[in-house]
């Protein structure tokens, strides 16, 4: 993949190769970086995108195939040698130390000293500097963890500048944010490329690589498979060179239908006045109220930390309600375990699948078990033929790849992971299914198989309340929006009236 | 559908594989305390091929020795199988040497209470059942503690130990024991036979019955582990606590059930010396076992078979060396030990680390 543009460019990676254990993260890819733009850098999921960066960062060096920054060939630098050479990397988790304020995360490790102690007042002024250089609005003394997610994001970017960033690598930098932070951080990025700066952002949402992005190079199963430029490629062209195949985008998803008629006696789920206590709030919920009817899809947007957590978890038992009633059906079940509350047909696609959906070590057959073990003993002890015979059905029924129910489930993509958790979900009839982030991390082909198997659980008349940070998801499956912020639902919408426009500012707390 | 499922790269790891990644970290280790205990023996002035031949003597060399190898193996695999519940359920015991020390006397003051010339058949089993309770009570506590208001179980097993051994002092030296001594009278029924009663060559052994007891024990503990519900339910709290929880397992319940079990284990260890051998609880009879078998259930992998071979390993180590204590100080194979669980610990990254780097070489 050699440029034929006269300028040699920035960053140039070559025939690079990355394998961790039994997984072959990258088998053969190859990128070019002008200086001065902004490169969108997209795959699904496991693609190898975060390790492609990640050796160009230093984090660690490449089986095979060479890197040159500058010209000059670094390959296996560390990564104390790549913020010399001025590259920079934020990370999707962000690396800062919450109770300190903004000048001290972003003098971390290089100090301006007086004496035996750090000369604070020039630090402030040093950062405060550099932040209106770089189009930051911040208060330099504010303490991070009072800030808003997409706030300790630019603290974060402006670390990377300060230590020098001239080529900077973001990775999925707009995952937790509203769409209105997103724009902040358009302008920011826009502003770095007017100074000559490099971007390189990792992402897999179509809409924001068009809107930022000069070039893109698509990554496939560890390979890059196709480099051009923005102008004048679609959504739709970018989606079929990351998957490899015509998909439907979740942006074209048809206006979904009015709720089926509900089926008799189906009672679906109710939220009355709950309140639940968080970690660091006393009502991370805070008077919430609403309904969900058999047959319909209650889609909650809102940006991430506004109380979704401890919505989902009062609901399904994970965490006591301070005050507030939950019912399913005609039944209260707001002092229910976890497990009667399964018992009674209440199903959760927990948010985050590493730490609450799968046991990583156990197979993909005994991940579909959990939680209905019990009901695999046969003369006290687990009837293995059952549960294999059970686990292949539901693999082939669920696509799940590898289907060698034997695995750990670790040994499987993200995507694949997730239709594990789906499947065990879905598993038998449900009244009501809690689905939160239920495409998180998972590539587009498979995210258009999950929306589909929630609409057909929806049309055969399962209460299902959504909860997604991602606004489109929300608009794409929903009958109803609602929209919390600040532990609040603080607007109930039908989707006809429900938009990008007129649910952003609410996300922000603006209206 | 998609290509990018197949495109997940995640090929079948062989089963081959994950053997040799559970078999070569102990091999491994052992081949490094030998190396250790040669620079040891070699700085004493010995010759490491005699003491090692001498050791091999003292042990599998001869029927005596075996049969005490034997002996001691049957406490440590009680310890080691504690050590290794309580592992896959994510939680550390330390609390082994109490446990074990509980349930010698529970099975004493059974056989004490019980009538002279009462039957092995009831006998045997009541005793047996009181060492397991016993243990399996002073297990149940830290369980309680750490499920119901979260204290950590490696400081209370520990700090148990003290209490529950200085309990067990003052109940003995309060009415228990015989004047002048620091155990208990002769149990009047449940004594196992020796197995030198049924081949004489291991005449003037402790090795007894309740060896065949505790790899029953090793066995209904894999079975449990692996093959029921409740098993399951407890490895899935060991690895993902968050998880389990997320399906309904009562992560606390579990808690206190896989306490209680490995303590209840660490109790059945009690039989050996009271049924078995002396046939009277005696303060510290089992002094060090219960540490012993963090040791035996790391190098066992947590896994009961795993389990019964470390056993044997410390046992013929520890036997070993009364052997070599001509040649050398006793206490090297202290060291050894020590070298060996070190070892152990370093080289199970290490061992999956190079078996990595060897199939990618190929």
């Amino acid at each position: 993949m050699t440029s034929p543009g006269a300028v040699a460019p920035i960053v140039r990676m070559t025939g690079i190769a990355k394998r961790f254990g039994d997984c072959q993260a990258i088998a053969d890819a190859s990128l070019e970086v002008a200086a001065g733009e902004i490169h969108a850098l997209v795959g699904e999921n496991g693609a190898g995108k975060s390790t492609l960066m990640r050796i160009l960062a230093g984090l660690f060096p490449p089986d095979a195939g060479t890197v040159e920054v500058s010209g000059h060939d670094v390959t296996g630098w560390s990564a104390a040698e790549a913020i010399r050479a001025s590259v920079g990397m934020v990370h999707q988790h962000f690396m800062l130390v919450p109770p300190l304020t903004i000048t001290e995360n972003v003098i971390l490790g290089r100090e301006p000293r007086r004496g035996l102690s750090i000369d604070m007042p020039r630090a402030h002024r040093e950062v405060a500097a550099a932040a209106d250089r770089n189009g930051f609005r911040m208060n330099v003394r504010a303490c991070v963890r009072d800030l808003s997610v997409g706030e300790q994001q630019r603290v974060e970017i402006l670390k990377t500048l300060v230590r020098g960033a001239r080529i900077l690598i973001l990775d999925e930098p707009t995952a937790v944010l509203s769409p209105p932070e997103v724009q902040e951080l358009w302008r920011v990025l826009r502003a770095l490329r007017a100074d000559g700066g490099t971007i390189i952002l990792i992402t897999h949402k179509l809409d924001e690589v068009t809107e930022i992005s000069d070039m893109i190079t698509v990554m496939r199963a560890g390979r890059t498979v196709a480099r051009f430029p923005t102008a004048g490629a679609s959504p739709a062209s970018i989606a079929r060179a990351m998957v490899g195949r015509d998909v439907a985008l979740m942006t074209e998803a048809p206006v979904p239908q009015p709720p089926a008629a509900p089926r008799a006696a189906a009672g679906g789920l109710e939220v009355r006045h709950l309140v639940v206590a968080g970690e660091r709030r006393a009502r991370a919920v805070d008077d919430v109220s609403f309904t969900v009817a058999p047959g319909e899809i209650f889609g909650i947007a809102g940006v991430e930390g506004n109380g979704q957590s401890a919505l989902i978890e009062a609901i399904v038992g994970l965490r006591r309600a301070t005050s507030g009633e939950i019912r399913l059906g005609d039944r209260d079940i707001t002092a229910r375990s976890v497990r009667e509350r399964d018992a009674l047909g209440l199903a959760h696609i927990p948010e985050d699948r590493h730490r609450r959906g799968l046991v990583l070590d156990f197979s993909i057959a005994d991940n579909l078990i959990l939680g209905r073990q019990r009901e695999y003993d046969r003369r006290g002890s687990l009837d293995r033929a059952r549960v294999l015979a059970d686990a292949r059905a539901a693999i082939e029924r669920a696509d799940i790849r590898p289907s060698d129910p034997e695995l750990p489930a670790r040994a499987l993509s993200g995507g694949n992971q997730q239709k594990i958790v789906i499947a065990r979900a879905l598993a038998r009839d449900t009244a009501a299914l809690v689905a939160a982030q239920p495409t998180r991390g998972v590539d587009v082909g498979a995210i258009e198989q999950i929306h589909a198997r929630l609409r057909a659980a929806r049309d055969a008349g399962t209460a299902i309340l959504l909860v997604s940070a991602e606004l489109s998801e929300v608009l794409a499956l929903s009958d109803r929006v609602a929209v919390m912020y600040g532990g609040r639902i603080v607007s109930i919408v039908p989707r006809a009236q429900a938009s990008q426009e007129t649910l952003g500012p609410l996300m922000t707390g603006a209206a | 559908m998609s290509d990018a499922a197949t495109a997940s790269p995640a090929p079948a790891p062989a089963r081959r594989a994950r053997v040799a990644e559970a078999l070569l970290p102990p091999l491994v280790a052992l081949l490094v305390s030998v190396v250790a205990g040669d620079l040891l023996i070699l700085a004493v002035g010995q010759s490491p091929g005699a003491v090692y031949r001498l050791m091999l003597e003292g042990t599998w060399g001869n029927a005596y020795g075996f049969a005490q190898v034997l002996y001691k193996t049957t406490t440590l695999v009680c310890t080691g199988l504690a050590v290794a519940v309580g592992l896959r359920a994510g939680l550390f015991n330390i609390g082994a040497e109490g446990q074990l020390a509980a349930g010698g006397l529970g099975a004493a003051l059974v056989g004490l209470a019980l009538p002279a010339g009462t039957t092995g058949l009831i006998a045997i089993p009541l005793c047996t059942v009181a060492a397991f309770a016993a243990g399996g009570a002073v297990g149940y506590v830290p369980g309680v503690l750490r499920a119901r208001w979260g204290a950590h179980e490696v400081i209370t097993t520990i700090m148990l130990n003290f209490i529950v051994l200085a309990f067990l002092s003052w109940i003995l030296t309060g009415r228990l024991r015989v004047p002048e001594t620091v155990h208990t009278h002769a149990i009047h029924a449940g004594a196992l036979p020796r197995l030198s009663a049924w081949w004489a060559p291991f005449h003037g052994s402790a090795a007894n019955a309740s060896l065949f007891i505790v790899l029953v024990a090793a066995a209904a503990t894999s079975w449990y582990l692996f093959h029921t519900s409740r098993g399951y339910e407890l490895r899935a709290v060991g690895l993902q606590p968050e998880a389990a929880e997320s399906g309904g397992v009562n992560v606390g319940n579990t808690w206190i059930r896989a306490l209680a079990l490995s303590g209840a284990l660490a109790g059945l260890g009690g039989i050996n010396f009271v049924l078995g051998y002396e046939h009277y609880y005696e303060e510290g009879f089992a002094t060090g076992a219960g540490f012993l078998g963090i040791a035996v259930a790391l190098v066992g992998r947590s896994n009961p078979l795993g389990v019964v071979l470390a056993a044997l390993f410390f046992a013929t180590l520890s036997q070993g060396g009364l052997a070599i204590n001509a040649l050398v100080p006793k206490q090297m194979v202290d060291a050894l030990q020590g070298v060996v669980i070190l070892a152990m610990a370093a080289s199970v990254p290490e061992v999956r680390r190079l078996l990595t780097l060897r199939r990618r070489a190929r």
